[in-house]
């Protein structure tokens, strides 16, 4: 199977121009300021949503620069303890909620749809809604650091440190509602993408013929809905100890402190699965793509995202064995820990397998993924030394972790996620990505990656603690600080030539065309950028790579009206068409509703009557959202 | 590659309903997250109950007639309830409106008795850690109340009006009963928890 580049420039010469011209004017996407606050164009919030994330990328970048250079000597005078407490709670907080896990969300609400063959996200109006919940949550944090009220108590923000009786002031506050704000937006759009490729998939988009990467965004959907209540419930009782007087945490009048380290972690351990999954089903997708073939093992593969979603409810302990817990409790947790590199290392052999027997095209995206398999192969080694209780005894809270948590986290899912933007680029904006310069990004972001973390684990094993904001001369650590400090700026500069590729290509980069990378899966069937109503046919799906297997024709559903936001509701397991569903059209009450959600929520970090109050502007304007306009895609 | 027709859907029907419907998927995704939400508030009882030497915690044992009142009251409203699921299911407006009316009732009756059943825990939120999660499993699922009663007022009004008589609005009324289902349902290991665990 070669394919050739003419066989994927779909021809849909069923619909007439007067058709296309109705289905242009159904599904318009006007400009304008308040139109645009009103769009629900998946494609439109998603392109927003990454770029957004991005944003926060760059931002928590360069707090991880400035901590560099308090590091880079010895009792260094750059910053003050107190502000490099907030550097490094910023950092943490910032990577993980504003960035890693909207991101990896965003490139679904952007792809999936289109993966999927279907018109639009399902509940595209909770799709706004939680963008601009997931903006409002970033400002808070960000508006807060830049008055000196930035959270200093740790991306995890231990108790009693961030309890009352420690953290005075609204610090921990601003910290513990920032993730109410993430949070919801992060449930928001898991039941979007969990409703969408349940009920929206292309008729004949069995379950053993989704894409891969649509399946790991199933499985990171789950992940989401089971794990993120559990951070609610604890940022809640944390903020009710600390504002009305509960007792949650406060061993004194029979509350617990390890409590909240349960709490977090039964959150905070899927989390790193809620992004490295994504970003597996972007490796999966690319290897193929470039490979030239199927990826091997598709059954396995799913079965390995499942069952890494399974385990990864059962891990997290591991991040407490220093805690000081029952024996038998942390065996079980040692065994689980090393169980879940079996789906991993599944997953890790079935790449392996499709580049060797595929007629690899080494393209920028490859590059990283090859980056990916490499960097994430030795972040998972140091991941099964910590999961021996003796070994992380020792290394608990150094720069041993720290460089492990950033080689699974950049290696296993920025690498990746650097892959799938210039993998993706071109569909999005219609634009390539420089490949030139692609080559430069890839070779400075990796080999800074590596100088910079590498000795971090050296550090940690010679004693240095994580999380100090300057050492003394005396002790034998200031070269390789030095040294780790000098890389950070070869990695960012990597992360700049990325940015200015960006930018530049998305002005004057060489057009794209629908498949510029001859791959194989539906969002390749369509116009770069594809059109706001995304296929002017829905797709029939006959195999697993639609655009490999169907060569000379291609099966679309004809039926759907032009005149209405329409499409194919499907069934769960053999996709069989059930319904033509209406799809809403744009509306500005999800910006209303996020405007008053987020004045309820900031309001509530000062005073408990907020809930009261607050909720009564926040029901106005859900009922607005609501209530029927009477336009066509009412009719049912 | 030419676009070739293999499928006509044009004699599908406008609006799956049940299962079928995206939005019937869509409640039960949230019922998933806000079950889960229960579920660790109870962890977080169970959890704070086995580090306490006694449980309740320095507080008497609370009384049993309000929350049972307030039990046998959402039991009982679960019949209206499977009541005007079926009319909606059967598109029978006439019954859909008395239904939501009723169901209005059956939602605001409980919450007459709520405040008597945070008076019956014989301590305040910031008494103890005993007293923090009992008014938070309590609070918790009066806000599931309160919010479920406001979309039943709501639509209630909306089956009043021009856009009630329609499939879509029958398939919303179905999703608010399986939500109250799902209310009333949540309330029982609350219940037993509260009140018959520390009884044991």
């Amino acid at each position: 199977m070669n394919p050739r580049p003419d066989d994927f420039q779909l021809i849909d010469e069923i619909a007439g121009s007067a058709e296309i011209s109705r289905l242009t004017t159904t599904w318009s996407n006007p400009s304008g300021f308040w139109a645009r606050l009103s769009n629900v164009d998946h494609k439109i919030i998603g392109r927003r949503y990454i770029i957004t994330a991005f944003v926060f990328l760059a931002l928590g970048g360069l707090l991880s620069l400035a901590m560099r250079l308090q590091l880079s000597q010895p009792e260094a005078r750059f910053i003050s303890a107190d502000r490099y407490n907030q550097l490094f709670t910023m950092h943490g907080s910032n990577m993980m909620f504003l960035f890693a896990v909207p991101v990896m969300e965003a490139m679904a609400v952007f792809l999936v749809p289109l993966m999927v063959g279907t018109r639009n996200i399902a509940f595209p109006r909770l799709n706004a809604f939680s963008y601009w919940l997931f903006v409002a949550g970033g400002l808070l944090l960000w508006g807060a650091f830049l008055i000196d009220m930035g959270p200093d108590v740790g991306w995890f923000a231990y108790v009693p440190l961030s309890g009352p009786q420690y953290a005075s002031g609204k610090r921990a506050d601003i910290w513990a509602q920032m993730i109410t704000f993430t949070e919801i937006s992060a449930l928001c759009v898991a039941v979007e993408i969990v409703v969408t490729v349940f009920k929206q998939r292309a008729p004949g988009m069995s379950l053993d013929r989704i894409p891969l990467f649509v399946w790991s965004m199933v499985v990171t959907a789950f992940l989401i809905i089971l794990a993120m209540p559990a951070i609610m419930v604890a940022s809640t009782a944390l903020i009710l100890d600390r504002l009305v007087g509960t007792h949650f945490f406060n061993p004194a009048q029979g509350g617990d402190v390890l409590l909240w380290q349960h709490l977090f972690w039964f959150f905070g351990h899927p989390e790193v699965y809620i992004i490295f999954l994504p970003a597996v089903g972007m490796v999966s997708t690319i290897v193929a793509t470039f490979a030239r073939r199927p990826v091997f093992g598709y059954l396995g593969m799913v079965a390995a995202l499942i069952a890494t979603g399974m385990l990864a409810f059962g891990l997290w302990v591991h991040h407490m064995f220093v805690a000081g817990l029952p024996r038998l409790g942390e065996s079980f947790f040692t065994a689980s820990s090393m169980a879940i590199a079996v789906p991993a290392g599944i997953q890790i052999f079935c790449w392996l397998a499709t580049l060797w027997d595929g007629r690899p095209v080494f393209k920028t995206p490859l590059l990283f993924v090859i980056g990916f398999i490499v960097t994430f192969v030795m972040g998972g080694l140091t991941g099964v030394m910590v999961a021996s209780v003796p070994f992380d005894t020792q290394v608990h809270d150094t720069y041993f972790v720290v460089a492990h948590f950033h080689y699974v986290l950049i290696g296993g899912a920025v690498f990746p996620l650097l892959g799938a933007v210039y993998y993706w680029f071109p569909k999005i904006t219609g634009r390539m990505m420089s490949e030139r310069l692609g080559r430069v990004v890839f070779w400075l972001v990796f080999v800074g990656f590596h100088m910079t973390f590498f000795p971090m684990h050296i550090l940690g094993v010679m004693g240095m603690p994580r999380r100090v904001y300057t050492y003394q001369p005396e002790l034998p650590w200031a070269a390789l600080n030095l040294f780790v400090s000098l890389s950070s700026v070869v990695l960012a500069l990597g992360f700049l030539v990325f940015f200015i590729d960006v930018i530049r290509s998305a002005r004057s980069g060489a057009p794209a065309g629908p498949n510029p990378w001859q791959a194989f899966s539906l969002e390749w069937a369509t116009a770069s950028p594809p059109p706001p109503y995304n296929f002017v046919h829905i797709p029939v799906v006959e195999s697993r790579e639609p655009l490999w297997m169907q060569r000379d024709h291609f099966p679309v559903a004809e039926g759907v009206r032009f005149d209405r936001r329409e499409l194919i509701v499907s069934g769960v397991v053999a996709a069989e068409p059930q319904a033509r569903e209406s799809s809403v059209g744009h509306s500005i009450w999800p910006f209303w509703a996020a405007v008053t959600t987020s004045i309820m929520l900031v309001w509530s970090i000062f005073s408990p009557w907020a809930v009261v109050w607050g909720s009564i502007p926040v029901a106005i304007t859900l009922i607005g959202w609501f209530w029927p306009k009477g336009t066509p895609e009412d009719e049912a | 590659m030419k676009a070739v027709v293999t499928v006509d859907v044009a004699d599908l029907p406008l609006h799956g309903s049940g299962s079928k419907s995206p939005s019937w998927w869509g409640t039960a995704a949230f019922m998933l997250i806000e079950g889960t939400g229960f579920a660790l508030a109870l962890v977080v009882y169970f959890y704070l109950m086995s580090v306490a030497p006694t449980w309740p915690l320095e507080a008497k044992l609370p009384d049993l007639l309000p929350g049972t009142v307030l039990t046998l009251i959402l039991l009982a409203s679960l019949l209206p309830n499977i009541w005007v699921a079926r009319a909606a299911k059967r598109n029978d407006l006439r019954k859909v409106r008395i239904g939501l009316i009723l169901m209005t009732v059956a939602g605001i009756a409980p919450l007459a008795v709520r405040p008597f059943e945070f008076a019956a825990m014989h301590i305040k939120w910031d008494g103890n850690a005993y007293g923090s999660v009992t008014w938070l499993l309590l609070g918790l699922h009066t806000t599931h109340l309160v919010t479920d009663l406001i979309e039943t007022i709501v639509l209630s009004c909306l089956m009043f009006t021009r856009h009630g008589d329609n499939p879509r609005r029958y398939g919303d009324v179905q999703d608010n009963a399986m939500y109250w289902n799902f209310v009333v349902l949540t309330w029982l290991p609350i219940y037993v928890s509260l009140y018959w665990v520390p009884r044991l």
